[in-house]
């Protein structure tokens, strides 16, 4: 099968800093794959470059995605062709009602793809569809976005959004982060029933404990800016049991 | 990749859409202020003695004023020259003034159609009661009829005078007398039309009423004058619209707005304010410095000011309430948005007078490019105004970091069982906030204006239905792209 995402020798720098320093990367539809790393790795950079945060500098490499030049797409235009980023820090939008918002996204993208608008009847049921997935309040919905919700509301309504919005690409940056275990297995469970053979996911993690729930194909190990070393789920294991220090020295990757 | 400054960019060199020019005749005044032009004006209006006379009062009066400098306005304004302006400027008409809508000159009725509104449309399917005016006259009066049932008297000023004189004489001047402050005493020697409203005891206004002001020809000021009465009991909403050509000059629009509420009535008076902003450089643009005010002299009364103001070069103005019937209610809901080198000194006065009198304050500024968007508020207790209640809520929301915003709140509270509250924010429009909606296929314009829209929502629910679209489109136009 042809691969989805495609990421070749991908430099970034911020501020004239390398972040990311010759990244390669592929994912095929229907494969989970897991980054994991240390603090400032990289991981997240990776995630906002891809979503096409315009805050950094990608001073060599590409990407491709479905067989298009991601690198030369606007965000809303990767968003409409597929790909999904669940933010690791969810913003607010006051004023803005979650319905309100999704109903704007859905439409642009389904006007992106040539489809008529969705109405509100339309969208409300597709809606409840969803909700049940990550146990979202209808309540939440009628709330602005993300606006005085709690940590793990914005992480399930990041995965509630990514299921009404149906992308081919998914990718998690620390969906994990300062979740309970109950919050955890909602969220995996929203994630693990949206894996199908045309979906690809990429699961940004620190910790080895949201693999227990989303099991990956493949586990990636990001350190400074590299992938040092890629192997299946028992790699997360190993480093979870022997830290990040034991991968640092058989590769000798250093600054 | 998405390029906030090139957006910024395109939304600066927006084209003011309704900066066309009506090529039409007009019966105009010479340029100039003097006695004599008053009474040019008063005479083309028929006027009775007694408002000539005080025409004449408030001139001499303003003669001894000077023009006052106190506002937030660091780019200050240009000096006006008093003696270049019009005062006097009327579409020419066959004979006297039209009498229905099939009389009015076919492209003055073409002019509303672009600027969208179509009378007879409105007419017909919005059921608001539209008064259009144009220069300095007032052109049409729809749903007359309709309203005259009721017993609601809604026609320019101009007829009120000759009409209603009685009514005219008891109320003019009464909220905002001919002395009150420089452009207040300007616009009462030399108004020459605008609106008037009069809700009888007991009735509900059935339509929303509506006043669509144009300045259309060159060196023309606009003062306007607009007076609505609610008897007891009687409850009335009002909204003005305003737009003018695009020019290099700035063109001077000092209007008076005065309303009064009886006992029990409500008055709810929404603006949507578009005059021409001058270009992106600022010149040109309209000087809007307008007095309105509004006084619950009934008890219980009610008035509400929502005002959505995107337009004029500066905009300088505090719709305010005087609270004087015991238990009466002061609102005040106002989304001010400035761009380029647009400036706003905005906001109100809530005077209590009255026992249990309440005033709330909800006030949102926007300010983009090199813009500076002033909130500016006076809330006084007065010693009678036993448990007196306020609420303020003042928020700034910048884009880009040129542009300022400021805030003024001035309190004066006399009687110690008054319970005021004042909460203020200054936010700037996140980058991650116009990411998290690109990232879901939102375009970034879209996503501005979704962003803008609701941080003015409090403001905007306020306004009529009809006329929410409206105000919503205008802030999206006004609005798209300008993150810096």
């Amino acid at each position: 099968m042809t691969a989805m995402l495609e990421i070749r020798n991908l430099h970034v720098s911020v501020e004239g800093q390398e972040i990311l320093r010759g990244l390669d990367l592929t994912i095929k539809p229907g494969e989970v794959h897991s980054i994991m790393g240390p603090n400032g790795s990289g991981k997240s950079t990776l995630a906002q470059v891809l979503a096409g945060r315009d805050s950094y500098d990608i001073t060599d490499g590409s990407v491709v995605f479905r067989g298009k030049d991601l690198l030369d797409m606007d965000p809303d235009e990767r968003a409409c062709e597929g790909v999904f980023l669940a933010f690791q820090y969810p913003v607010e939008i006051p004023g803005v009602k979650t319905t309100q918002f999704l109903k704007a996204a859905v439409n642009a993208i389904r006007a992106h793809h040539g489809e008529d608008e969705l109405d509100a009847a339309d969208l409300m049921g597709h809606f409840r569809e969803k909700m049940k997935l990550v146990h979202i309040e209808p309540d939440l919905l009628r709330r602005s976005v993300n606006e005085g919700f709690s940590g793990g509301e914005k992480k399930r309504a990041e995965i509630f959004q990514m299921a009404v919005l149906d992308p081919a690409l998914c990718i998690l940056d620390e969906t994990d982060s300062g979740l309970d275990i109950d919050a955890l297995k909602i969220v995996a469970d929203g994630v693990n029933s949206m894996r199908s053979p045309d979906r690809g996911f990429l699961v940004i993690t620190h910790y080895q404990r949201l693999l227990n729930y989303i099991v990956p194909d493949f586990v990636h190990v990001l350190v400074d800016g590299r992938i040092v070393q890629s192997g299946g789920k028992e790699l997360a294991l190993q480093l979870e049991e022997k830290g990040y220090g034991w991968i640092n020295a058989p590769v000798g990757a250093g600054a | 990749m998405a390029d906030s400054t090139a957006t910024l960019d395109a939304w600066a060199e927006q084209e003011y859409k309704w900066g066309f020019v009506t090529d039409i005749e007009a019966d105009s005044a010479p340029p100039g202020l003097s006695e004599d032009i008053i009474r040019f004006i008063s005479a083309k209006k028929d006027e009775p003695e007694w408002l000539l006379e005080w025409r004449l009062r408030a001139y001499r009066h303003w003669l001894t004023m000077s023009p006052p400098h106190w506002q937030f306005l660091p780019r200050g304004y240009g000096p006006i020259d008093y003696q270049s302006i019009i005062y006097y400027s009327a579409p020419k008409q066959k004979g006297d003034g039209p009498k229905s809508l099939a009389e009015v000159d076919p492209k003055l009725l073409e002019t509303y159609e672009k600027l969208g509104i179509p009378l007879e449309e409105q007419m017909m399917l919005a059921g608001v009661a539209v008064d259009a005016v144009f220069d300095s006259v007032s052109v049409a009066t729809t749903f007359k009829e309709t309203l005259a049932e009721k017993g609601v008297i809604f026609c320019s000023f101009s007829e009120a005078v000759k009409e209603h004189p009685e009514l005219v004489q008891k109320y003019l001047g009464t909220v905002v007398p001919y002395s009150d402050n420089y452009f207040a005493t300007l616009n009462s020697a030399v108004f020459t039309d605008g609106s008037f409203v009069f809700v009888p005891k007991g009735v509900e206004c059935p339509m929303e009423l509506s006043t669509y002001f144009r300045i259309n020809a060159m060196n023309t000021g606009q003062f306007e004058r607009t007076l609505i009465v609610a008897e007891e009991g009687a409850s009335v909403s009002y909204l003005e619209g305003c737009t003018a050509p695009m020019r290099d000059e700035n063109q001077l629009h000092a209007a008076v707005v005065e309303l009064i509420a009886l006992d029990d009535a409500k008055i709810k008076y929404s603006t949507i304010q578009n005059w021409y902003p001058g270009d992106k450089d600022g010149t040109g643009g309209i000087y809007n410095f307008v007095t309105k005010r509004g006084k619950c002299i009934g008890k219980r009364s009610h008035i509400s000011w929502t005002q959505v103001e995107t337009g004029s070069a500066i905009t300088w103005k505090y719709p305010s309430c005087i609270l004087q019937g015991d238990d009466s209610i002061g609102e005040f809901y106002s989304v001010a948005m400035t761009n380029n080198r647009q400036q706003a000194d905005t906001g109100t006065k809530m005077i209590h007078i009255g026992k249990n009198t309440r005033s709330y304050i909800v006030s949102k500024g926007i300010s983009a490019g090199f813009a500076h968007n002033a909130y500016r508020g006076l809330v006084q207790v007065n010693r009678s105004a036993e448990n007196a209640r306020n609420y303020t809520q003042c928020d700034s929301l910048l884009m880009g970091d040129q542009c300022g915003a400021h805030t003024f709140p001035y309190i004066d509270v006399r009687n110690p069982t008054a319970h005021v509250e004042h909460e203020a924010t200054t936010s700037k429009i996140g980058e991650d906030q116009i990411f998290y909606c690109t990232q879901r296929g939102i375009t970034e314009e879209n996503a501005v204006s979704m962003i803008v829209n609701g941080f003015c929502k409090e403001v905007l629910k306020e306004l009529p239905m009809e006329f929410a679209v409206e105000a919503d489109k205008l802030l999206s136009i006004s609005l798209e792209g300008s993150v810096g």
